[in-house]
């Protein structure tokens, strides 16, 4: 099993370390890994601000870049789902849908491909899940808090193979971050405004630390606790799935 | 250009009273749970929405053969069947109609289409009165304001406001903010103008094709005793509002409620199938521009919206944006996958308020695609010219820099070391993103160079 590292690109350039530790991750659970070096982005800030008519050759290029591995995989579940929902190529349409086929978020990914059972990690801390919404409603990676359906989560399911790691529960169990893309520049009030209410969640119900399958929103929330001077602080899902025991 | 307010403007003023934010929130939040609740409680929930969604579809594809149906039996009832093909062509038919029986007042009970119609300002410039009955309602039209929520038109007025214009208006004692009380004093106040009405509107729910009859929900019972007490019935109603069979009400009326406050049923269902003795029964058909939307496949599926409210509760951003953020009749969610087939130019920046987080799509009874169809809006909207300059520019070169690798390294280097060395340049307060925000501390190294230096790379 060959695995294609997509690590996206705002990942690349301001978070290498969440690369780097799903990049470790992977390579802990015995996969072989390799990352195209050619890789850019997935194209979603564009066509989520209704440009998706400019993001052919994003398309392509992220074609080029992992057609010949067996999986994807990426730590970011907005950009997963933007893959698998929207890269087309109108030379060889087959091409892009398999590649849509093969592109897994990385807490599915790890329970659902490998499932993946016990893991040598410790992270002796409070944690708050932040459940991303594109995660969450377009990757089902947990049960939507509106459905009347049974209960499940992904990333929740490898948090309690994490030693010491307290999950605490939140007032609002999937409320949404605010971030939205380009969401968090032109409609800046409402954004900050949403992520601050997230933070206060976290906050009143003892979280140490907000962690989460989406770095993007992450990087909202971070933004808004450097601000405030808070404690609390974010950390990606794989950096506490790959700390050291 | 935009000559109103947009949506970030309008949101952003709302916001500068955070502790109305913080009330608007928790109070529709509220709202939302108790929604959760009601449809926890029915084990067979998604099976009924689904159920409810394939009805609305189906009477979609066959619209035209339900609506005759209905009309053919309405007729064979003894209801006036007219046909609206815009608001403007609505409202003079409505004026019409109350012209021809000599009354310069009437009552009106809710009814989200002659919002939608403006049916209030017309009949006003016809030397018409109107009192909506719906105590929600009629608040928001003492204070002069459209209703800011279809189902809870007053939503963003506190009780102690409410009291204070019901002070100036009905003249109850200064100061008192009992909800009972001033529900007793508005009860008090819509009596004499129901005794007085000889004409009374009401909107339509459901209007059942095999039967000719129509059904209007509320809590209030305001919609019976207004058509009761009147000589003359007007009900206004989409065309989209048909359902097959009467039957079928098992589905919608158990949805609705849940949906719209997580009662288990509306308090009044009142059913309405042919003129009392000695008085009229009219209804009035409005299509405005829903035979457009029924025959495009992205956005036909919102006309089995049935008016639950249900979206905007849930929306994160309607919360604290407040309704009459949204500038249009029908506010949140739906609203903003409504209003750009009205107008594109005056609603090109709603399907942009949203950040896609799909919550609407989850709890909306009849499972209408929203936030799917906010997101083809914004293609839609872009492809004829509704982005603004500076953000247009701005994506295209996003576009240009991403499709190419070594441009992508190349300015992501000069990006970092920019915000390294100069923090200041991007720190400021002319960029909306650390206006209350941090950006993030950029790295020395790129996850890619960290790769390059420590893999063998294939
Ligand atoms: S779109 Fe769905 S949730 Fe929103 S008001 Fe209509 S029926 Fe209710």
């Amino acid at each position: 099993m060959h695995i294609g590292l997509f690590i996206p690109c705002y990942i690349d350039q301001f978070y290498p370390q969440v690369g780097i530790a799903t990049l470790e991750l992977l390579e802990k659970q015995g996969l072989r890994v390799s990352y195209p070096l050619e890789q850019t982005c997935c194209g979603q800030p564009m066509a989520n601000s209704g440009f998706e008519h400019l993001t052919a050759d994003c398309s392509k290029n992220f074609i080029r870049n992992f057609e010949r591995f067996d999986y994807i995989v990426c730590p970011s579940g907005s950009c997963a789902l933007h893959i698998k929902e929207h890269v087309h190529d109108d030379q060889s349409e087959e091409k892009a849908v398999s590649i849509r086929k093969r592109v897994y978020e990385l807490t599915e990914f790890l329970t659902d491909v490998i499932q993946l059972k016990s893991l040598s990690a410790k992270f002796p801390h409070r944690v708050g899940l932040h459940q991303s919404c594109h995660g969450l409603r377009g990757l089902h990676l947990a049960q939507m808090s509106e459905l009347v359906a049974p209960k499940y989560s992904k990333p929740e399911q490898l948090l309690k193979l994490v030693d010491g790691l307290e999950l605490i529960q939140l007032d609002r169990q999937d409320e949404c971050c605010g971030f939205g893309g380009t969401f968090s520049v032109f409609e800046e009030a409402v954004s900050v405004k949403m992520g601050q209410d997230r933070m206060a969640d976290h906050l009143k119900n003892g979280a140490e630390y907000i962690t989460g399958a989406d770095m993007s929103c992450l990087m909202h929330l971070e933004g808004l606790l450097k601000r405030d001077n808070s404690s609390m602080n974010v950390i990606h899902i794989a950096e506490i799935l790959n700390s050291k025991a | 250009m935009q000559q109103h307010q947009t949506h970030a403007e309008l949101a952003e003023q709302f916001n500068r009273d955070i502790n109305r934010v913080n009330w608007h929130d928790q109070t529709l939040w509220m709202v939302r749970e108790k929604r959760d609740k009601a449809a926890q409680q029915v084990p067979d929930w998604e099976q009924l929405r689904e159920t409810a969604s394939q009805i609305k579809n189906h009477t979609l594809a066959h619209l035209h053969a339900y609506l005759l149906e209905f009309e053919q039996q309405a007729l064979a009832n003894g209801i006036q069947v007219h046909w609206a093909a815009d608001a403007e062509e609505h409202n003079r038919i409505v004026h019409r109609i109350i012209q021809e029986h000599g009354v310069d007042r009437i009552v009106k009970s809710k009814s989200m289409l002659t919002e939608e119609c403006g049916l209030n300002e017309y009949l006003l410039q016809q030397g018409i009165e109107v009192v909506d009955t719906d105590l929600g309602e009629r608040i928001v039209q003492l204070a002069g304001e459209p209703p800011s929520h279809i189902v809870l038109p007053c939503i963003h007025w506190k009780k102690e406001e409410i009291g204070e214009l019901f002070h100036q208006h009905l003249g109850t004692p200064k100061g008192n903010a009992d909800p009972d009380f001033l529900t007793r004093a508005a009860r008090a106040h819509l009596r004499e103008h129901f005794m007085m009405r000889r004409v009374a509107i009401t909107g339509v729910n459901f209007a059942v094709a095999e039967t000719g009859e129509f059904v209007v929900c509320t809590n209030e019972g305001n919609a019976d005793l207004g058509a009761q007490l009147a000589d003359v019935h007007i009900a206004c109603m989409g065309i989209e509002k048909i359902i097959p069979k009467r039957n079928h009400l098992g589905v919608f009326l158990r949805l609705l409620a849940r949906s719209a406050t997580g009662q288990p049923i509306t308090t009044y269902s009142s059913h309405f199938k042919k003129p009392g003795p000695g008085k009229a029964l009219h209804i009035v058909l409005v299509d405005n521009g829903r035979s457009t939307r029924l025959g495009s496949d992205d956005f036909r599926n919102a006309l089995k919206c049935i008016r639950c409210g249900a979206c905007f509760n849930t929306c994160p951003v309607y919360r604290r944006s407040g309704g009459h953020s949204y500038h249009t009749a029908i506010a949140g969610p739906i609203g903003s996958i409504l209003a750009p087939a009205l107008d594109m130019e005056k609603h090109a920046d709603l399907p942009f308020a949203s950040t896609l987080c799909g919550s609407c799509t989850n709890v909306c009874p009849v499972k209408i695609d929203i936030h799917q169809q906010l997101y083809t809006w914004r293609q839609v909207l872009i492809k004829n010219g509704h982005a603004s300059s500076t953000k247009k520019a701005g994506i295209q070169l996003t576009g240009m820099v991403l499709s190419k690798p070594w441009l992508f390294r190349v300015s992501g280097k000069v990006a970092r070391w920019i915000m390294r060395t100069f923090p200041g340049l991007m720190n400021n307060r002319f960029n909306p993103w650390t206006k209350q925000r941090e950006l993030p501390m950029p790295p020395k190294q790129s996850f890619r160079d960290w790769y390059v230096n420590n893999r063998s790379h294939d």
